[in-house]
């Protein structure tokens, strides 16, 4: 993996923990704590390996409804979008596993609201089978869902933190930092990691999660912004 | 050429129109108009004048074209080789086949039948020459037949119309008082060819001259006719269900194509039910295919549409929109391509979940961030993303949210937005944006974005849109339209 090695090479210095990998292509499930919050797809979006083919992205009608649909213009991606809206889950389903026989394909990406009957665990496991036989990333992007059964390999809890200070502006938002939970693996002991996007640099580095208390404390909003 | 399909009644007078500059221009007329005293080419007012009770109705001109290339290709029955000639001509090179209709004169009578069976009225010369011929047919007798060598005589009494002249050119001879084609003729040729050396052919008399009489030759070059791949099963029995030969009528067809070197862009599956009813079921398909296995996968819950009433003892797959296919290699180790690819995936898609359901959306050169990416498949355009940041997740229509803020033209210092308070934490902006008046509907009112953190660190992308007092409306509204990473 790409960021991987730069982190390695950079960061790991101060990072304890083990860091998370998502090496080989399969099927990967991402838990948003809330509709209102991106950083899920954010994070799915930013463990994505780089490649030329076209970024696959199904939805169910009521995820685009609530937590909207993915923007071009913000994915900062060089690779085409192939967008569809489905209104039933099943379909959503069929939808990824006909998009994963495709190896020409960047990424397959679905999200699906709550937690339809058709997503089973045998559903999972016959997209993990397709995502590996293919050797294409697979990201089912859940929201309002609790984690039940599931085949996933790996499968994580994403939620947005207090971002970094913007170098420029003491009151903007900076690059994003989201706390990420991988509370299921195969490859990597899970485990609960600070997660900084460098939007920039699309690269993304992981930290202990509030090891000393410091860092948090340090990054965090700059209270209560005076009225007027 | 009726709205209906029914020829209108010969006694109304009837013309097709076209737009001309200064409004319908009369494009065609019937008998009836015609007698009516109804020209070609003048306008519909002014031949209302004339005939109140005119009928008028649009030409489909390129229709017109295509009806005239099917009728092109229906008649080589008569001959091998035809070709459109103009707008409404058609040539046939018939040498060497009148004799299997029992001479000229017969062929011309059978084609005329055959013709007014089709409900087209047509006037048939045969003669030695392109240029003959056209003029016979337009100028002179019914079904005039000129042997070989009697052009001359047979062209000396046509007015010089007859030459395919262009407008200017025939009032010039008008007023030189050259009527006929023999009258041209009996000119010296020098001096025609020193008055008109410079004209190119449309208005070069001498050249037509030549074209008609034979002496500049001007062949008939005939164009095969589309290649047509069909594959059909006859039945013994009346069936209600397709499914079991479809595999077969999908081989058969893509062997059709392969032995050809083609792919096909559409497929129709037609059944011709017992009493008489015809369906079918059409497919679209992305990219030029001839994979037997591909295309009958895409008729996979298709064939509900189809209602077998009594049942069907025909079946047949026609490939449309065939077009050159060749064989690629794209591995150089021989193991089989077994993985789809990227157009078969959209083919199959669009077979099972509609045209509708997918959406490729491209970049598209607008600061209003609904207009900035597009869901039409367009020709690539680069069009670089938009410079300041964009949120990942856009909804669709934005929704409106209470704000509570210090300052009007400030941002929100806390928001309700789906009935949870939201503290504004930190925040960017604005950014404002002005709505398009080239797109936009007047009184469109500008919005103010701002990049928004909340106290638990969700960031949003809110607008205010209009200002206060900008006499667009009543208090500014406030709307939630993206969620950033």
């Amino acid at each position: 993996m790409q960021w991987l090695s730069s982190h390695r090479s950079g960061l790991e210095k101060k990072a304890d923990a083990v860091v998370p990998q998502v090496g080989i292509c399969t099927l990967f499930e991402v838990f948003s704590a809330t509709a209102s919050d991106g950083s899920g797809s954010a994070f799915a979006l930013s463990m994505l390996p780089k490649r030329a083919g076209p970024l696959f992205w199904v939805q169910d009608s009521l995820s685009a409804k609530e937590a909207g649909r993915p923007y071009l213009p913000g994915l900062k991606t060089d690779q085409p979008l192939i967008h569809i809206t489905l209104s039933r889950a099943a379909d959503v389903l069929w939808a990824m596993e006909e998009a994963l026989g495709c190896a020409a394909l960047g990424a397959v990406i679905g999200e699906l609201w709550g937690a339809p009957p058709s997503l089973d665990f045998t559903a999972t496991r016959r997209l993990a089978m397709r995502a590996e036989a293919s050797n294409l990333p697979c990201w089912l992007i859940r929201h309002a869902a609790t984690p039940d059964l599931s085949a996933a390999r790996s499968r994580w809890r994403v939620i947005s933190l207090p971002s970094k200070t913007h170098p420029h502006d003491a009151q903007a938002p900076g690059n994003p930092r989201w706390k990420v939970d991988l509370f299921r693996s195969r490859q990597t002991p899970p485990g609960t990691w600070v997660a900084t996007h460098d939007r920039a640099a699309d690269r993304i580095s992981f930290s202990a999660a509030f090891r000393d208390g410091a860092v948090a404390e340090a990054d965090a909003p700059a209270g209560q912004r005076a009225a007027g | 050429m009726h709205r209906q399909g029914n020829a209108p009644p010969d006694e109304v007078a009837v013309v097709l129109a076209t737009e001309g500059p200064h409004g319908p221009v009369i494009h065609a007329t019937n008998r009836a108009a015609r007698l009516a005293g109804i020209a070609e080419g003048a306008r519909v007012v002014d031949m209302r004048a004339i005939c109140p009770d005119l009928q008028v109705e649009y030409a489909d001109i390129q229709a017109d074209r295509r009806a005239l290339e099917r009728l092109m290709l229906w008649s080589r029955r008569w001959c091998p080789w035809t070709v459109t000639d103009g707008a409404n001509g058609l040539i046939l090179d018939t040498t060497g086949s009148d004799h299997l209709w029992g001479g000229e004169a017969a062929m011309l009578v059978e084609m005329e039948t055959r013709l007014s069976l089709l409900g087209v009225s047509a006037r048939l010369a045969v003669a030695p020459t392109w240029g003959a011929a056209w003029a016979l047919a337009r100028y002179g007798a019914v079904r005039a037949i000129c042997a070989e060598g009697g052009v001359d005589a047979a062209l000396a009494a046509l007015p010089v119309a007859g030459l395919r002249l262009d407008g200017d050119t025939l009032l010039l001879l008008q007023r030189l008082g050259l009527k006929t084609i023999g009258a041209l003729a009996a000119v010296p040729r020098l001096s025609l060819a020193r008055r008109f050396v410079q004209s190119p052919l449309p208005a070069n008399p001498l050249l037509r001259l030549d074209q008609a009489s034979g002496n500049l030759p001007e062949p008939v070059a005939s164009q095969d006719a589309p290649v047509r791949m069909r594959a059909e099963a006859r039945l013994a029995e009346p069936i209600l269900d397709p499914t079991h030969f479809l595999p077969g009528l999908c081989d058969d067809l893509c062997a059709q194509m392969g032995r050809f070197g083609f792919g096909c862009r559409q497929l129709k599956l037609t059944v011709y039910h017992t009493d008489g009813e015809v369906s079918a079921v059409e497919l679209v398909i992305a990219a030029a295919s001839r994979d037997a296995r591909h295309l009958h996968s895409l008729f996979k819950g298709k064939l509900d549409q189809i209602n077998p009433g009594f049942g069907f003892d025909l079946i047949t797959l026609d490939a449309g929109m065939v077009e050159r296919l060749g064989t690629v290699q794209t591995r150089l180790d021989r193991t089989a391509e077994d993985d789809v690819r990227l157009p078969q995936l959209m083919d199959r898609l669009t077979a099972r979940l509609g045209q509708k359901a997918i959406s490729q959306p491209q970049l598209q050169a607008s600061h209003v961030p609904e207009r900035a990416e597009s869901g039409t498949v367009t020709a690539p355009i680069t069009t670089p993303p938009p410079p300041q940041e964009r949120p990942i997740r856009l909804l669709a229509p934005a929704e409106e949210i209470r704000v509570l803020y210090a300052v009007p033209e400030g941002p929100p210092a806390q928001f309700i937005w789906r009935r949870q308070t939201h503290r504004v934490a930190r925040y960017q902006g604005p950014e404002r944006i002005a709505p398009e008046w080239w797109k936009d509907r007047p009184g469109t009112r500008l919005r103010d974005y701002f990049k928004i953190e909340d106290q638990a660190g969700r960031r949003f992308w809110l607008y205010r849109e209009g200002l206060h007092e900008d006499g667009r409306g009543g208090d500014p509204r406030w709307f939630v339209h993206g969620i950033f990473a």
